[in-house]
């Protein structure tokens, strides 16, 4: 058996070959359950997932965040530019060092990082471990008296001005506002707001001693079940930052801090100087801990430490010492980020979502295939194959470019579907005319292609360009849907019209049929 | 298999096409009404709810799994002093809640645990910043009016200014019909609407070509000035009516492919699935009766000049 269309048709087999073999990781790795993906073994199933195809957060369930970079803390726009940049590079670090499998992380635009997380599911802790700028600061605390008369200052203040924001009837009308709590000066939460309200009054701040600055403390949970934030007056320069750290790690305390999370902090040889000269010099004083302009804890110095040794205390969960640990490693980033954008997708959701998927795209193929094999016949399952090629094919070049399927692509992979069947149809339809006409089958079959192929040309290049104009300008999931068309209309020029033409051939040329039922 | 009425049709679309304005007309304006009153302050003016999607304005919005009835979630929500939008989507038991209070979706979930009793799955959380928001509004008009003016920048190089004008006149009714129907049964307008009608665009745009190239070549057999206007419209039906049984087997599959996405789809695809449904029967009877209707009456007003 031999003839000029033979080695084609070897093509078609081997391309269907190649391609079913490289869709084998995608097809294991969707069947798989989640107890033998456990089995397997981290090492192995990272290997089985690089060579399958990208499933978008919709279909696996995860985070999608969109992150601004607050342009008002930084003048210099070349600054800007490269701070994005740093953004990127510092929340890869966190995100690398939590273990989540295939972060996207990049910058859009001039300001905007986008981040990706498949599998991080629990809000709370990506927000901390990425919205946190982790600015970690020393800062001396004021001594008891300066802070006691500044807040008598605000007492007298209030009742001279007699306004509305506090009650100046008794004495006190701001420090009734404040409690003690374990030596320290601290507002119970009902009245946050209030405080803050007074705190943040220009009279108020003008009484503030120069050179210093109020901070409130984080929330910590009073025996009885409620919840207060400390006050503390502490000193504007910060001799030291978390730029000096080299290393951090998270534990649970001993001895008197025993049970309790901790987070050891190590300096580097700048860093252990400097903590040893303020140490040194401030024996007996308070050393505030600040992360993101909270003061974490604010322990006493015993003693010069000259090791470049620190722990920070009061973390409620070992979980969020853990995570602190992390992105104090990363690394502060360089601007503070503002969260834009922010969209999760539970993995149960994700599950039904791909189920519905790809039942849809079952039923709705297998009835686009008995309907072109009843009404064309041998030219219908030509055509048939033709079709599972193109999704073959589209599935895998995905696969290569490393692109992601979303549910938005898997629509563009089911209206594919829909174009491919169109031209072959117009193709068939065509010849059915020019057989109407009269004419043999040979040269119905070449009038059918070459007059049908122009219109399918001009047909697939519009929705081309309106895809290609989606993919430029779409935004997230359009764009998934836009990839997955244009690659879509590509290989459909290929399989519906080389493709098929071929097998005809090989049946006319090679095979020396008369006719193909049509 | 052959159907018959396909084989040989032979059908005055072009006589017809008096009612055609008409049915289109009538089509426009309700769907021109539907959008203003959905989509525009004007609808919310009367009380009507605006149906644009978080996407488009800001806002949260959670969809949680709860064993519990929809009035309990209305409730428990509003004692957490959140004025939320609740839908049931899907099967019971899944609820969407929409709302614009700065509460986090965890402590949503939390709260909702508390007061209801019960345990709560948080399936899906979005948050859009009113900034994004109306960036992403920006980007789907740059989006509809780059796409609109890319293919009829194809079709004048291709064909003519003629059916250029007539196909895009025939996209915007496609869109304005569509979505307008699309927001009359007060579905809300997110990204994948914005895309879905995109792709109606490149569908219906499909349809237009293959006709107008079929009347390209019956014009070709003519040198111009030997047409009458009884032929131009003879050639008009004959194009239409040679590409009849292709343009309705295409447009059968595709219908059949993205009704059964409607069906079994799922929520996540439903507003894709909807706006094709629709979008595939209304594209198919505009590049039939609207595009070549179109570019027929300004033919013969042309001859009618020239005498």
């Amino acid at each position: 058996m031999s003839g000029k269309y033979l080695w084609r048709l070897g093509l078609i087999v081997a391309l269907f070959a190649g391609g079913i073999y490289l869709l084998m990781p995608t097809y294991k790795l969707l069947t798989m359950s989640e107890s033998e993906k456990e089995k397997m073994g981290r090492q192995a199933l990272f290997q089985l997932k690089k060579r399958a195809l990208n499933l978008g957060l919709d279909i696996q369930g995860g985070m999608y965040i969109v992150l601004s970079v607050d342009k008002s803390k930084v003048k210099d726009p070349e600054r800007l530019k490269d701070a994005a940049d740093r953004v990127v590079e510092v929340i890869r670090n966190r995100v690398d060092q939590l273990g989540v499998f295939e972060p996207v992380i990049q910058k859009v635009g001039e300001d905007r990082v986008i981040v990706q997380l498949p599998g991080v599911v629990s809000k709370e802790r990506a927000r901390n471990i990425i919205g946190k700028t982790a600015l970690l600061e020393f800062k001396l605390l004021a001594d008891d008296k300066v802070f006691a008369d500044f807040l008598k200052s605000v007492d007298d203040l209030l009742r001279k001005e007699k306004g509305a924001v506090a009650d100046t009837s008794k004495a006190g009308p701001f420090t009734r506002l404040l409690i003690g709590y374990e030596g320290d000066v601290a507002v119970p939460e009902e009245n946050w707001e209030k405080v803050d309200s007074i705190l943040n009054l220009p009279e108020v701040k003008r009484l503030v001693p120069p050179g210093y600055e109020i901070l409130w403390g984080r929330t910590v949970q009073t025996k009885d079940g409620k919840k207060v934030r400390k006050l503390f007056l502490v000193q504007k320069r910060t001799p030291l930052t978390g730029a000096h750290l080299v290393d951090a790690s998270a534990t649970l305390g001993q001895q008197q801090m025993a049970g309790q999370p901790v987070v050891h902090i190590t300096f580097d040889r700048t860093g252990a100087v400097i903590f040893a000269r303020i140490t040194g010099e401030n024996v007996g004083k308070r050393l505030a801990i600040v992360l993101d302009g909270v003061v974490q804890s604010a322990p006493r110095i015993q003693e010069r430490i000259p090791t470049g040794n620190a722990q920070i205390t009061g973390i409620p969960t070992l979980q969020e010492a853990q995570d602190l640990a992390a992105i104090l490693r990363a690394g502060a980033l360089p601007v503070p980020v503002k969260i834009e954008e922010e969209r999760i997708v539970g993995p149960t959701l994700g599950a039904d979502s791909i189920r519905r998927g790809m039942i849809s795209l079952a039923i709705a193929f297998a009835l686009v295939v008995l309907f072109m094999i009843l009404y064309y016949r041998v030219a219908g399952v030509i055509a048939v194959i033709a079709l599972f090629a193109n999704l073959i094919f589209i599935l895998d070049i995905m696969a290569m470019l490393n692109a992601t399927l979303t549910m938005p692509g898997m629509a563009g992979l089911i209206l594919t579907v829909g174009m491919a069947v169109d031209a072959n149809v117009l193709i068939f339809e065509r010849i059915r005319e020019e057989l109407r006409k009269g004419k043999s089958f040979r040269t119905a079959l070449e009038v059918g292609y070459s007059n049908a192929t122009r219109t399918i040309l001009d047909a697939n290049i519009t929705t081309l360009l309106t895809a290609i104009v989606l993919m430029f300008l779409g935004v997230g999931p359009i764009r998934g849907f836009a990839i997955v068309l244009s690659i879509g209309i590509l290989v459909n020029l290929f399989t519906s019209i080389v493709m098929t033409r071929w097998i005809f051939g090989y049946l006319i040329e090679d095979r020396k049929w008369q006719a193909v039922a049509i | 298999m052959r159907i018959k009425w396909l084989e040989n049709p032979n059908i005055d679309f072009m006589g017809k096409r008096r009612i055609a304005y008409l049915i289109s007309g009538t089509l426009i304006v309700i769907g021109l009404i539907s959008l203003l009153l959905r989509l525009t302050p004007l609808g919310s003016a009367i009380g009507l709810r605006q149906a644009w999607s978080i996407d488009f304005t800001g806002g949260r919005l959670v969809q949680i799994h709860v064993e519990a009835p929809i009035e309990e979630v209305r409730n428990a929500t509003l004692k957490m002093g959140i004025r939320a939008e609740i839908q049931n989507v899907g099967m019971a038991n899944e609820f969407l809640i929409k709302y614009k209070e700065d509460v986090e979706p965890d402590s949503l979930v939390k709260g909702l645990e508390r007061i209801l009793g019960k345990k709560v799955r948080l399936d899906r959380a979005e948050h859009v910043g009113p900034k994004i928001g109306a960036e992403l509004r920006e980007k789907a008009i740059i989006l509809t009016v780059v796409g609109l003016i890319v293919i009829l920048f194809y079709i004048w190089l291709r064909f003519d200014i003629l059916f250029g004008i007539a196909a895009t006149l025939a996209l915007f009714h496609d869109v304005i019909i569509t979505w307008g129907i699309h927001s009359l049964f007060g579905f809300e307008t997110d990204m994948t609407v914005i895309a879905a009608l995109l792709t109606l665009i490149g569908y219906s745009i499909n349809d237009s070509i293959v006709v107008a190239d079929r009347v390209r070549e019956y014009l070709g057999r003519f040198r111009l000035v030997d047409v009458s206007p009884k032929d131009l419209e003879r050639i008009f039906n004959d194009a239409i009516n040679s590409t009849l049984s292709r343009t309705v087997i295409t447009s059968f599959t595709t219908f059949v492919v993205v009704f059964i996405l409607l069906l079994f789809g799922g929520p996540v695809l439903f507003n894709f699935a909807f706006i094709l449904t629709i979008g595939v029967v209304v594209g198919t009877y505009s590049s039939i009766f609207v595009v070549s209707s179109l570019v027929l009456d300004w033919r013969l007003r042309g001859m009618k000049k020239k005498k």
